[in-house]
C-alpha cells in the first residue's frame, strides 16, 4: 500500500455512524458516501482556512469552519466553541475513539458563588519598541515567567553560564564570571540570573556554592551594560542572607563561614555604592535589617558578626548611627560570653571574640574617620576652600568617602525613622545628633580600654608586621601570621586580623585593581602602620606615643611612598600612598564599588612623595587629597 | 437597487464569470453642485453613452488567440463599433439562463437594454411579460439607461468565459468542453511521452517547456474525472502529481479531493481553471520544437488541450531561464500576457492645490499686525516648485472628478506641510524609531487596524463584529450633542465647533456596533470625519466620527467583504470580497460606481493609488490587478506571487507598488513599465502590513511571524535597470539581494504585526494584538 498523502474517511466509519443512527448501509453506499464526505470535508476546510487567514490567525477555529459551512448553505455544528482542545480518547476495548463530553451540572454552575470575572477591557498600549532603529533599553512589561520565552541562543547561554559557575571546574567558572561581567547582550536573562542567585537560601549548607553565587552577583553588578533596576533589591536580599543568616554551614566550626560573611559584606557595600540609587530607601532598609539582627540577642553570634561587618562595610556613618548607639546594650551580652571561661562555652567564646574584633575594627575606623572629617571641615573653613582647579567640588560629601549617597539623606526620614525606633536600639533617627568625638572616644574607651587606644592612636609600634605577601588569598587569611607580635594585640584580639579577613597586605601594593574582581582575589589589605602626627592623635593625650615607632614601620613607609604605578590602575595605588603619608594612615582599606577609577593625572606618586615632610601638618596635602579622586574610594 | 447587482445576487456564484461586465455609470458628479464645473470630456462621453448604449467587446479576437491590444487604450466607446456575433451569443446565453431561473423581469430589462429584441425574438419564444417591466422597473430603467456593458473586455481577456468552439450558448457548454476524449488509458502514456521529450530537449528549452506540465496535468486529470474514469484519474494523479512545482501544492491539494464529476460542478476554483485559459510565455524556438514533436507523434490529445485551454504567448528571442520563469509563474491562470501591461498608466501625482501657507507660524504670529497680506507667502520653495510643473506621467487634474477642498481640508494640508518640514529623512543609516501599539485583551480577535493620516486616531476591527476607535493622542473622543441640545447653543459664537461637542461623552475609545460578522477591513477617510468598515456580513459600513453612529450600509457584495480603502481624496472608496470583484463606491451613493471583475478568486485587499485614478487589488488567485477608475479597465496584471496576496502599498510618488503575500515574500513592481523589479525575501509567515515611509526611502513590512522588517526601497528601485529591452519583453533578472536590502529586523514579543503606519514625521507605528499563547 503506497503512502497516503491525503487523509480519507474510511467507509467503516461511515457505516458505524449510520448504525449509530439506526441505518443499515450497503458496502457500495458506504464507499460512495465516504468519498463524498471526504470531498465535502476538504472543501469546507479549505474554505474555512480563508476565514482564518483574514482573521489573521494561525489556528483554525470551529468558528471558521462554521462560517464556511454557513456560506455553503450547510447546517453549522454547534457546541464546539470552547477554546481549549477537546480530548479525543480511545476506548479500552476495541478500536473506538470518541470525544470526551462530560456532563455539566447546570444547577451547580448556576448556584456557584464564585462568579467568574469578565474578561478585561480591550485596550491599546503604546511603547517605543525601537528608538532610531535600536532596541529600547527600558525593560518592558512584566518579568517573563518561563524560560522558554527566550530565544534559543540566550537560553543556551544561560544554561552554559549557570552550569559553569555552579560546576566544578574553577577555570571554567572564572571564564563564565568574566563573560557575565562584560557581556552586553544578557539583559533579557537578568531575571533568570537573579532567580538563580536567590537560590542562596536553599544551599546554605554549602559554602562553596554560596561563594559562587556571590561571585555571580558581583559579576552582574559589575556588568556595565546591565540595568539592574528593581532587581537590586532581590540581589541585596540574597547578599544579606549570606551576611546575616545563621547558615547551616556554620554549625561546623571548621567551616569558614566568616570569610563568606566578610565577602558578602564587601559585596553589599559595593552594590549599595554603585546601584543604591536604583531603589529608593535601600540604604535605610539595609540599616534597619542590620540593626534588627544586632539588637536581637537570640540570634547567634555569627549573625551579629555579620551585622557588624555589614555596617562596617556600609561606611563609618552607618557604624556611627547604628552600631555605636547600640553598643552599650550589646556590650553586656558580649561581655557575658567573653567572660565565661567554661569549656562548654569555648566555641561560643571564640565566636564572641570574632564579634569583638569586628566591632573594634568598626569603631576604630569610626573614630578615625570622624576625626578626619572634623579636621577636614576645620581646615576647609579655615583656608576658605582655596579654589584649586578641579578640586573641592563636593568636598564634604565625598572627602570622607563614607557619607551615604545623597538620596537617602535627602529623603524625609519619617518612615524609616519610626522603623528604626521600633527596632528599639540606638536613638531615634530624627533625634540623632552626632556625638562629639571626645565623648565618643571616651565611651568607646570604656568598652575597649587600652586595646582601642593602642590600636587606634599608636599605630606605629603595632603596625609593623610585614605581610607574608601583598595579595594573600582569601583562604590564607586566617593564618595567625598577621597577628602582630605586639603583646597587647595578641592578647586582646588575636582574632581581629583574622576575623576581618584582612590579609595584612602591605598598603601600597600597586597591583590592586580598582574593579571588584579584586574583591575576591585581593582581600583588602591592612597595614598596621600609622602616622603619629595627626590632629586626632594630638587631641588625645594617650594617643601620642611617637617613641614607639619601630623600624618595621619605617620599612613600610618607603614602600608605601613609592608605589609604582605601572602595574595596576594608578589611581588606586596612589590613594594608598597618599593616605598613608597624608593622614593618619589607617592601615586598612576596603576598596568598594567605584569601578571607573578616574584617571590619575595630576600627581604622580613620586611628586607626592616629595611632599612627605610636610604632610600631616599643613593643610596643603588635604587640599590635594580632595583634588585628587580619593573621595571616590572608600577607605576603611 | 442596481439591476446588475440584483442579477449577481440571484445567480449562483459559479456562473459569475458570465457577468464579468463593467457597469459604467458616469462617475457621479460628486459632492455638491461645485462638481458641475469640473465636468468635462469624460463626463460628456458618458452622457453620450446614455443616449446610445453599446455593447463593447472584442471577444472574438481574444478567444481565437489573436491580440486586440489596439483597443486597450482607446476609449471604450470607440472600441466596440459593431457588436460581434459572439457577444450576442453570450448575451443570449445569459438571457436563457435568466429565463430558466424565472427572472423574467431581468430578462426583459436586459433584453431591452442590449438591443437584442430582434435576435432574441427570432431565436426563441419569449414568455416574459413586457409590460410588467415598465411598471416597476421605472427606476431601474433610468438607471440602466446609463449602463453599458463591456463583457470581459480586452484587459480581462484571460478569463473570457466561452470556449471558442461553442456555437451553442449555454452554461453546460463550459463543462462539455471536456466531453471529447481520447482513450483514457492512454493519458498516462501521452503525458509521460511529453515528459520524456521535454526532459530530453536542450537545457535552454527545457525550462520553458516545463511550464506545460502543470496546466496539462490539471486538464488531463479533469478530463479523466469528467468522463468518469475515476480510478484512472487517481492513478494519473498519483503518478505525476509529484512532478509539479512546489508552489502549486495548494492547488494540487484541492485537485486531489476531486474524483467525481458531480464534485466538478460545484467547485469554483476548477471551474475557473477550465473557463480561463492558462497563459504560458514561450520563445518561438521552444514553441516550434514542441509543435514539431507533437505533430510527429500525432499526440493529438495534448495538442487539443494546448489549443483549447492554453494560451501560448510566443515571443522572439532567447528562451528564458528557469529562475526567470519561476519568478513570474505561480498564479491560477499562468503568467501575464505581454500586451496586457502595455496600456499607458498615469502614475504621476496630481498637482497639489495652491494653498496659501504661512511660512512659519511663530513669525506669523509676531509680525501679523504690520502687514498681513505680505506675510502670507505661498510656500514655493520645496513643495510649490514641484507642484507647479505638471508631471508628464500624471493624469489630468480632472480626469476623474474629485471633491473640492473644504476649509478644514486646507487647514489640514497646511498642518501636513508644516509637519513635513520637520520630517526625519530616513535612509540606511537613519532608521525610523518604532512605536508599537499593542492591543491587549483582544480575546475576540483583532482582524484589522487603521490609523488616520495624522496618526491621531486608531481604529480596530474585531472578529466579534465590533469596530473600536481609540484616540492616539491625549485628546479624548467626544460625540456631537443631540439635536435638541444643538438648538440651544449659540451658533454665532467663535467656538461653536467646540460647543457642539458633548463633554459628557468624552472617552478614550468608542465602540461602533452594527456589523453582524467579523470586521475584516477598516479605513479612515482622509478628513477624519468618517470610518469605513467591511465585514463578513457582506456590507461595508460608513461611520461618522462626529456622532459615532453608522451612516450608511453599502450592500452589494453579498459575500464577505475582505477589505476596503478610502481614496486619498476622500469621497470614493473601494471594496473587495469573496465574490471575486472589487467595487468602487462613492460615499453618497448606495450602489457601486464601478465593478472591477476579473480576478479568479477572492479579492483579498484593495488600495487606492495616491492620485486616486487607479485602484489596485490583490487576490487569492495570486495575482495583482491595477484598475483604471475612469473606465473600469484592468490596466496592469501582475503575476509572481506564490500565495494569496494580503497586503499592498503604493510608493508615495505613485511609481511603484509593493505586495506581500502568504508566501512571506514582498514583491516590488514598476507600474509604468508593468514589471516586477524586486523580490524581498526574509519573512517566514504571511505579510499583513506594508508601508512606505513618507519619502519612499524605506519600505516597512509587518508579518505574522512577529517581526517588522525595514527594506532599502530606494536601493531596490535604483538597482533595477529598466532598459527598453526588459521593458519590451518583460523578462527580468531579479538580483537576489534581499539580504543587502534588509536594513533592520525587529521582533515583538508575541504580537503579529497587523498594520504599519508612518507618521508625518516618519516615525513608524506598528499595531497588532498581543497574543498570550
Amino acid at each position: 500500500m503506497e503512502e497516503r498523502r491525503f487523509a480519507e474517511v474510511p467507509r467503516e466509519s461511515i457505516k458505524l455512524m449510520a448504525e449509530s443512527s439506526g441505518v443499515e448501509l450497503s458496502e457500495e453506499v458506504a464507499a460512495l458516501l465516504a468519498e463524498d464526505v471526504c470531498y465535502r470535508l476538504r472543501e469546507a476546510t479549505q474554505n474555512s482556512s480563508q476565514f482564518m487567514r483574514h482573521a489573521k490567525r494561525r489556528k483554525l477555529s470551529v468558528e471558521d469552519l462554521n462560517r464556511a459551512l454557513r456560506w455553503s448553505n450547510t447546517e453549522t455544528i454547534c457546541g464546539y466553541g470552547a477554546q481549549d482542545a477537546l480530548p479525543f480518547r480511545p476506548l479500552k476495548e476495541g478500536e473506538l475513539f470518541f470525544v470526551e463530553d462530560r456532563e455539566i451540572n447546570l444547577v451547580e454552575l448556576a448556584l456557584a458563588t464564585n462568579i467568574p470575572k469578565g474578561c478585561a477591557e480591550t485596550m491599546v498600549r503604546v511603547h517605543v519598541s525601537y528608538l532610531d532603529g535600536k532596541g529600547n533599553l527600558e525593560p518592558q512589561g512584566t518579568v517573563p515567567t518561563a524560560v522558554q520565552s527566550l530565544s534559543e541562543d540566550l537560553l543556551k547561554y544561560y544554561q552554559q553560564i549557570t552550569r559553569a559557575i555552579l560546576g566544578e571546574d574553577p577555570h571554567l567558572m572564572k571564564v563564565a564570571l568574566l563573560d557575565l561581567q562584560s557581556n552586553s547582550k544578557i539583559a533579557a536573562l537578568l531575571p533568570y540570573f537573579v532567580y538563580v542567585i536567590s537560590g542562596v537560601k536553599s544551599v546554605s549548607h554549602d559554602l562553596d556554592q554560596l561563594n559562587r553565587l556571590l561571585h555571580m552577583v558581583k559579576s552582574l553588578v559589575q556588568n556595565p551594560y546591565l540595568y539592574l533596576g528593581s532587581y537590586v533589591r532581590s540581589l541585596v536580599s540574597s547578599v544579606m542572607y549570606c551576611i546575616l543568616e545563621p547558615l547551616a554551614a556554620s554549625i561546623n566550626p571548621l567551616n569558614d563561614h566568616w570569610t563568606l560573611r566578610d565577602y558578602a559584606a564587601l559585596l553589599l557595600s559595593h552594590i549599595f555604592w554603585t546601584h543604591g540609587d536604583l531603589v529608593s530607601g535601600l540604604y535605610h532598609q539595609i540599616l534597619l535589617s542590620l540593626q534588627k539582627v544586632l539588637s536581637d540577642p537570640v540570634r547567634p553570634l555569627c549573625s551579629h558578626y555579620g551585622a557588624v561587618v555589614g555596617l562596617h562595610a556600609l561606611g563609618w556613618k552607618a557604624v556611627e548611627r547604628v552600631l555605636y548607639p547600640h553598643l552599650p546594650a550589646y556590650w553586656a551580652n558580649l561581655q557575658a560570653v567573653l567572660d565565661d571561661y567554661s569549656v562548654s562555652n569555648a566555641q561560643v567564646k571564640a565566636d564572641g571574640h570574632k564579634v569583638y574584633g569586628a566591632i573594634l575594627v568598626a569603631v576604630e575606623r569610626l573614630l578615625k574617620m570622624k576625626a578626619l572629617s572634623l579636621t577636614l571641615a576645620a581646615e576647609g573653613s579655615g583656608a576658605g576652600l582655596p579654589g584649586t582647579t578641579t578640586g573641592a567640588v563636593s568636598f564634604r560629601e565625598n572627602s570622607p568617602g563614607l557619607s551615604p549617597p545623597p538620596e537617602p539623606l535627602s529623603e524625609p526620614p519619617l518612615g524609616i525613622a519610626s522603623h528604626l525606633q521600633a527596632g528599639g536600639a540606638g536613638c531615634p533617627w530624627e533625634e540623632w545628633t552626632p556625638v562629639s568625638l571626645p565623648a565618643m572616644y571616651c565611651e568607646l574607651y570604656s568598652f575597649f580600654g587600652d586595646s582601642l587606644a593602642v590600636r587606634f592612636s599608636t599605630g606605629l609600634p603595632l603596625g609593623g608586621v610585614p605581610p607574608p605577601g601583598p595579595c594573600q588569598p582569601l583562604e590564607g587569611r586566617k593564618e595567625p601570621a598577621s597577628s602582630a607580635p605586639n603583646l597587647e594585640n595578641t592578647r586582646k584580639m588575636p582574632q581581629l586580623t583574622a576575623s576581618m579577613n584582612i590579609s595584612p597586605r602591605q598598603d601600597g601594593s600597586p597591583r590592586m585593581e580598582p574593579q571588584p574582581p579584586s574583591l575576591a582575589a585581593t582581600v583588602p589589605g591592612r597595614s598596621l602602620a600609622r602616622s603619629s602626627s595627626s590632629s586626632v592623635s594630638r587631641s588625645r593625650s594617650s594617643s601620642s606615643r611617637p617613641g614607639r615607632s619601630t623600624s618595621q614601620s619605617r620599612d613600610i613607609f618607603p614602600k608605601a611612598r613609592f608605589p609604582l604605578p605601572q602595574a595596576g590602575p594608578p589611581a588606586f595605588s596612589f590613594i594608598i600612598g597618599g593616605r598613608q603619608m597624608g593622614r593618619r594612615c589607617q592601615g586598612r582599606r576596603f576598596q568598594t564599588s567605584f569601578s571607573p577609577t578616574p584617571p590619575l593625572t595630576t600627581h604622580p606618586p613620586r611628586a607626592y612623595a616629595h611632599k612627605l615632610p610636610v604632610i600631616g601638618r599643613v593643610s596643603k596635602p588635604v587640599r590635594r587629597w580632595t583634588c585628587s579622586h580619593y573621595s571616590l574610594h572608600l577607605p576603611l | 437597487m442596481c439591476l446588475w447587482c440584483r442579477i449577481r445576487q440571484k445567480i449562483p456564484k459559479k456562473k459569475k464569470t458570465y457577468y464579468a461586465a463593467h457597469v459604467m455609470t458616469p462617475l457621479l458628479s460628486a459632492p455638491g453642485k461645485k462638481m458641475a464645473a469640473v465636468q468635462d470630456a469624460p463626463m460628456e462621453l458618458d452622457a453620450e453613452k446614455e443616449t446610445k448604449p453599446e455593447i463593447l467587446s472584442d471577444g472574438t479576437s481574444n478567444l481565437s488567440g489573436n491580440t486586440a491590444s489596439g483597443t486597450l487604450s482607446s476609449p471604450p466607446l470607440t472600441a466596440g463599433g459593431a457588436p460581434k456575433q459572439e457577444d450576442q451569443q453570450t448575451l443570449i446565453a445569459v438571457l436563457q439562463f435568466l429565463r430558466r431561473n424565472k427572472l423574467t423581469e431581468s430578462v426583459e430589462i436586459l433584453r431591452r437594454e442590449a438591443c437584442l429584441e430582434d435576435q432574441e425574438d427570432s431565436q426563441t419564444l419569449d414568455g416574459s411579460g413586457g409590460g410588467k417591466g415598465d411598471g416597476d422597473g421605472g427606476d431601474a430603467n433610468s438607471l440602466l439607461s446609463r449602463v453599458s456593458i463591456a463583457s470581459a473586455a480586452a484587459p480581462q481577456s484571460t478569463l473570457t468565459p466561452i470556449p471558442v468552439k461553442n456555437d451553442q450558448p449555454d452554461v453546460s457548454v463550459v463543462l462539455s468542453a471536456y466531453s471529447q476524449q481520447g482513450d483514457p488509458s492512454l493519458y498516462q502514456v501521452y503525458y509521460s511521452s511529453l515528459k520524456n521529450f521535454i526532459e530530453s530537449v536542450l537545457d535552454c528549452h527545457r525550462a520553458e517547456l516545463s511550464q506545460l506540465f502543470y496546466p496539462l496535468f490539471v486538464h488531463m486529470y479533469l478530463e479523466l474525472v469528467y468522463n468518469n474514469h475515476e480510478n484512472k484519474a487517481k492513478a494519473f494523479f498519483e503518478k505525476f502529481s509529484g512532478d509539479q512545482e512546489c508552489y502549486y501544492q495548494d492547488d494540487l491539494r484541492i485537485l486531489c479531493g476531486l474524483t467525481k464529476k458531480e464534485h466538478l460542478k460545484g467547485n469554483e476554483a476548477l471551474l475557473d481553471f477550465r473557463t480561463s485559459r492558462f497563459v504560458l510565455r514561450i520563445s518561438r524556438d521552444s514553441y516550434q520544437l514542441l509543435k514539431r514533436h507533437l505533430q510527429e507523434r500525432h499526440n493529438n490529445q495534448i495538442w487539443n488541450i494546448i489549443q483549447e485551454h492554453l494560451y501560448i504567448d510566443i515571443f522572439d528571442g532567447m528562451p528564458r531561464s528557469k529562475s526567470q520563469i519561476d519568478s513570474m509563474s505561480g498564479s491560477f491562470a499562468g503568467e501575464t500576457r505581454r500586451e496586457v501591461n502595455k496600456a499607458k498608466v498615469f502614475y504621476g501625482l496630481l498637482k497639489e492645490p495652491e494653498i496659501e501657507v504661512p511660512l512659519d507660524d511663530e513669525d506669523d504670529e509676531a509680525e501679523n499686525e504690520e502687514g498681513k497680506p505680505k506675510k502670507k507667502k505661498t510656500k514655493k520653495d520645496s513643495m510649490g516648485s514641484k507642484s507647479k510643473k505638471q508631471d508628464p506621467n500624471a493624469p489630468q487634474q480632472n480626469r476623474i472628478p474629485l471633491p473640492e477642498l473644504k476649509d478644514s481640508d486646507k487647514l489640514d494640508k497646511i498642518m501636513y506641510m508644516k509637519e513635513s518640514t520637520k520630517r526625519i529623512r530616513l535612509g540606511p543609516e537613519n532608521l525610523p524609531s518604532i512605536c508599537f501599539y499593542s492591543f491587549l485583551n483582544a480575546y475576540q480577535g483583532l482582524t484589522a487596524v487603521d490609523f488616520t493620516d495624522d496618526s491621531s486616531l486608531l481604529a480596530g476591527g474585531f472578529a466579534d463584529s465590533t469596530v473600536r476607535v481609540w484616540s492616539a493622542t491625549p485628546k479624548k473622543l467626544r460625540k456631537v450633542k443631540s439635536a435638541a441640545e444643538l438648538n440651544l447653543i449659540d451658533k454665532e459664537s467663535d467656538d461653536v465647533l467646540e460647543r457642539i461637542m458633548d463633554e459628557k461623552t468624552a472617552s478614550e475609545s468608542k465602540n461602533l456596533y452594527g456589523h453582524s460578522g467579523p470586521v475584516y477591513g477598516v479605513s479612515f477617510s482622509p478628513d477624519r470625519n468618517y470610518l469605513l468598515s467591511s465585514s463578513e456580513d457582506g456590507t461595508v459600513r460608513l461611520w461618522s466620527l462626529q456622532t459615532f453612529t453608522c451612516l450608511v450600509g453599502y450592500k452589494g457584495h453579498n459575500y464577505p467583504v475582505w477589505d476596503t480603502h478610502f481614496s486619498p481624496f476622500g469621497y470614493y472608496f473601494v471594496s473587495g470580497g469573496h465574490d471575486r470583484v472589487a467595487r468602487l463606491w462613492a460615499t453618497d451613493h448606495y450602489q457601486p460606481l464601478r465593478i472591477f471583475a476579473g480576478h479568479l478568486a477572492d479579492v483579498t485587499c484593495t488600495r487606492f493609488h495616491p492620485n486616486s485614478n487607479y485602484v489596485v487589488t490583490g487576490s487569492t488567485d495570486r495575482t495583482i490587478r491595477l484598475w483604471d477608475v475612469l473606465n473600469g479597465n484592468c490596466v496592469r496584471f501582475f503575476t509572481g506571487h506564490k500565495g494569496p496576496i494580503h497586503s499592498l502599498a503604493f510608493s508615495p510618488n505613485g511609481k511603484f507598488l509593493a505586495s506581500g503575500s502568504t508566501d512571506g515574500r514582498v514583491l516590488l513592481w514598476d507600474i509604468g513599465h508593468g514589471l516586477m523589479i524586486g523580490e524581498l525575501k526574509g519573512h517566514t509567515d504571511t505579510i499583513y502590513a506594508l508601508k512606505f515611509s513618507r519619502d519612499g526611502e524605506i519600505l516597512a513590512s509587518g508579518s505574522m511571524d512577529n517581526t517588522v522588517r525595514l527594506w532599502d526601497s530606494m536601493k531596490a528601485f535604483d538597482d533595477m535597470e529598466t532598459d527598453d529591452f526588459t521593458a519590451a519583453t518583460g523578462h527580468i533578472h531579479l538580483p537576489d539581494n534581499s539580504q543587502e536590502l534588509l536594513l533592520g529586523m525587529y521582533h515583538s514579543k508575541s504580537t503579529p504585526v497587523t498594520h504599519l503606519h508612518f507618521t508625518r514625521r516618519n516615525l513608524l507605528l506598528a499595531a497588532g494584538a498581543y497574543n498570550s499563547q
